[in-house]
């Protein structure tokens, strides 16, 4: 393929897995920050995202986008609230000690994961896109009668991904005006920069947690729901997502939303890109160097503060 | 561990009981042989099955078809006046796992051969494990590490043929019916190396070149990145590919051609498991598929496929009769059948009475040449190659057209052959 049409190609698919990728990562971005826990289990609400998807969109008759819209909003709330339950149940007993939670979370992963098999089976099973249509991307080349429009085969997206990436901006913007510009986004900026002081002025900040971790795990849900038209829900879809939201999460900064979203940009187009290039396997290795270099020079993340 | 040799420790009671039943079967003819009281408890077969990870699809699959053979085997009296028992262990299409469950198979279950694995890679991590425990290994894998020698004398494939096989048969009809300029795109493992190496090696050997190999990791879950590195002259597009996203695999492909494009050749494994009309793979009428067996009951279905067909639960369309959504791997699970009846005749004609005779057995599946078409073998007759541990048999070509697999093509089992590369009978037991 040409160098032209093959740039377009890599930048629409890298676009999608950033848009989808920002989601996941702001969900875990969020649950450090505030609460300072790493969530190892995040990759599994991702993933129960996409089965309880599957669920409605099969148990639901009609049109496949009936099934998806009501997915769309129950799959985030269900579990958003596994997650509220998880929070009040384990992490709280464990009064959110880092070390101790990572273990807790482990377990929880299995736990989901396992569980999953056992109700779910071990296949991938497809989700019906609401609408899919193939769109083909003209390109111009110079031939004998000067620039001819030509329709060349492999350039091409189809509606729904470019649907995932305006609906991924769409919540993204949503979540910052959540965080920058409501009351409750000011109570979690709070209890985030010093949670001693927060308990002083009566913020409930057991509940704020139990809230954020919520909210961390539903949008990891939504952006599965999001995902499961183009990849189909799968037990063991959860680990790549992790990984990568891992990855974006350190180069942008832990807790430190504008600098997820850059990095989510950053890590997308250039593993579209690169694995259109070269190898997908390149890209990941890029993305694990880049990841080493940013611990060795900035630690906190290309947007964190120091300390912070 | 202590590997043990039988299931039970030697007694002065028992050893006594053993020559006692000895002298006698040797005085008795060979078909009152079998019925002696010792030897009724029930022949184990130890199944490895992909129940989970990636092979996850083909083992739900590979686990009816082994069932209902059973099932028959059981019916018709058993094998040598002893029923069959499969014991089967979840090995998650993963190497590791697949060792550790040949242990299991000799040293906890007492199995007299393990049988069953289907992908490449766990073949080739249990098997050097089921040749130290010396326990028959009977795999229904396709790969070429069977013949090809990377094994060792207690592994064999006498059920499924390999891929060296199948694509040397292939080549002569991509190349005069579809076109020369060929793009691979195959599985990163064991697997889709063979599709690599040898389909390479028999398009140049008809005049035809590869122009790009393409690997993709058989845990991938999109592909559209993948697809630019197709190069425009590409006449035909040879893909195979495996694991729980290829219905995500071949709708991509739909949407990266949008239409257009060079002409498809794949193997099944891209839809195994999958309904061909699903929405979205409406681009692949017309293009080709190789088939082990067809899915879709072709006109003039022999009688033993039918009668197959109805004992594995499938339907005409290769469906599950209870689901019609649930479509099989049928090109594949024959496979299992195949392999047993070859187990079960392997034991009749080596007198096969317990774990003390497994060399006995190899032996009598070695000796094994023609195997004829028959509700044991309903994918057709087949000839069986001891030195390399390897069957040979027939291969489809089908053509999608208005949403089914129909069939234009079935290779001679002559146009499959290839010169040995290993001769498994002189190695010791």
């Amino acid at each position: 393929m040409d160098l032209g049409p093959y740039l377009v190609l890599a930048t629409l698919e890298g676009a999608v897995t950033a848009a989808v990728l920002a989601l996941t990562a702001v969900g875990l971005s969020l649950v450090f920050g505030v609460m300072r826990v790493v969530n190892i289990a995040h990759g599994e609400f991702f993933m129960l995202g996409a089965v309880i998807a599957w669920a409605l969109a099969h148990g639901l008759s009609g049109h496949p986008a009936v099934g998806f819209a009501v997915a769309l909003v129950v799959a985030p709330l269900v579990v958003g609230a596994l997650a509220v339950a998880a929070d009040m149940t384990i992490l709280k007993r464990l009064d959110y000690d880092p070390e101790r939670t990572i273990v807790a979370t482990i377990g929880l992963l299995y736990i989901i994961q396992q569980l999953t098999l056992m109700g779910y089976g071990p296949d991938a099973r497809p989700v019906a896109a609401p609408f899919n249509t193939r769109l083909a991307i003209p390109w111009f080349e110079k031939g004998a009668e000067g620039w001819q429009m030509i329709w060349p085969w492999g350039l091409g997206t189809t509606s729904y991904k470019l649907a995932v990436i305006a609906a991924a901006v769409a919540v993204l913007c949503a979540v910052w005006a959540l965080m920058a510009r409501s009351r409750i986004g000011l109570v979690m900026r709070a209890t985030q920069s010093d949670r001693e002081m927060a308990l002083a002025f009566g913020i409930p900040v057991e509940r704020v947690y139990a809230l954020v971790f919520g909210l961390g795990a539903g949008l990891a849900a939504l952006a599965a729901v999001l995902i499961v038209p183009i990849q189909q829900a799968h037990y063991l879809m959860g680990a790549d997502p992790l990984l990568l939201s891992f990855v974006v999460v350190i180069i942008g900064g832990l807790g430190s939303l504008p600098g997820t979203v850059v990095a989510a940009v950053l890590i997308g187009l250039s593993d579209g890109i690169i694995s259109v290039f070269f190898s997908p396997t390149l890209a990941k290795i890029l993305a694990t160097l880049l990841v080493g270099l940013v611990l060795v020079f900035r630690p906190q993340g290309l947007f964190g503060k120091r300390g912070g | 561990m202590i590997p043990k040799s039988g299931p039970k420790a030697t007694t002065r009671r028992g050893a006594l009981t053993t020559l006692a039943g000895g002298v006698a079967a040797a005085g008795l003819p060979l078909w009152a042989r079998y019925s002696h009281a010792q030897t009724a408890a029930p022949i184990k077969i130890g199944f490895q099955v992909h129940r989970t990870g990636i092979g996850a699809a083909y083992g739900r699959w590979y686990d009816r078809t082994t069932q209902a053979a059973v099932k028959l085997i059981n019916e018709g009296g058993g094998i040598n006046g002893r029923m069959v028992e499969i014991i089967a262990e979840d090995d998650g299409t993963d190497p590791k796992r697949g060792a550790e469950v040949v242990e299991k198979f000799t040293n906890q279950h007492g199995c007299d051969i393990g049988f069953g694995t289907l992908f490449s890679h766990v073949v080739i991590g249990s098997a050097p494990r089921a040749g130290e425990l010396k326990l028959p290994y009977f795999v229904v894998s396709e790969g070429h590490h069977v013949a090809s020698g990377k094994l060792n004398r207690y592994t064999l494939q006498p059920g499924i043929t390999d891929v060296k096989s199948q694509v040397q048969a292939m080549a002569p009809y991509v190349a005069s019916t579809l076109g020369k300029k060929v793009t691979m795109i195959f599985p990163d493992f064991a697997f889709g190396h063979d599709h690599r190496d040898f389909f390479t090696a028999a398009m140049q050997a008809q005049g035809g070149e590869v122009l790009e190999q393409i690997a993709i990791p058989p845990a991938e879950t999109s592909f559209t990145k993948y697809f630019p590195k197709i190069p425009r002259e590409t006449e035909v597009l040879y893909h195979v590919m495996v694991g729980p996203a290829v219905l995500t695999f071949v709708k991509e492909l739909g949407e990266f051609f949008g239409g257009q494009g060079p002409a498809l050749f794949g193997f099944i494994d891209s839809l195994e498991a999958v309904a061909i009309d699903s929405p979205g793979l409406e681009f692949l009428e017309n293009s080709y598929f190789w088939e082990g067996m067809c899915r879709n009951a072709q006109p003039g279905q022999s009688a033993h496929e039918t009668a197959y067909r109805a004992a594995v639960g499938v339907n005409e369309q290769g469906a599950s009769l209870s689901d019609p959504k649930d479509v099989a791997t049928y090109a594949h699970m024959f496979g299992c059948w195949e392999t047993l009846h070859v187990v079960k005749a392997g034991m009749e004609a080596s007198g096969y009475a317990g774990p003390q005779d497994r060399a006995k057995l190899i032996e009598a599946v070695e000796a094994m040449t023609d195997i004829p078409e028959s509700l044991a073998h309903p994918q057709g007759a087949k000839l069986f190659n001891g030195r390399t541990h390897q069957v040979f048999g027939h291969q489809n070509i089908s053509q999608v057209r208005g949403g089914q697999l129909v069939r234009v093509h079935t290779t001679s089992i002559e146009d499959t052959l290839y010169p040995d590369e290993v001769d498994y009978t002189t190695q010791a037991f």
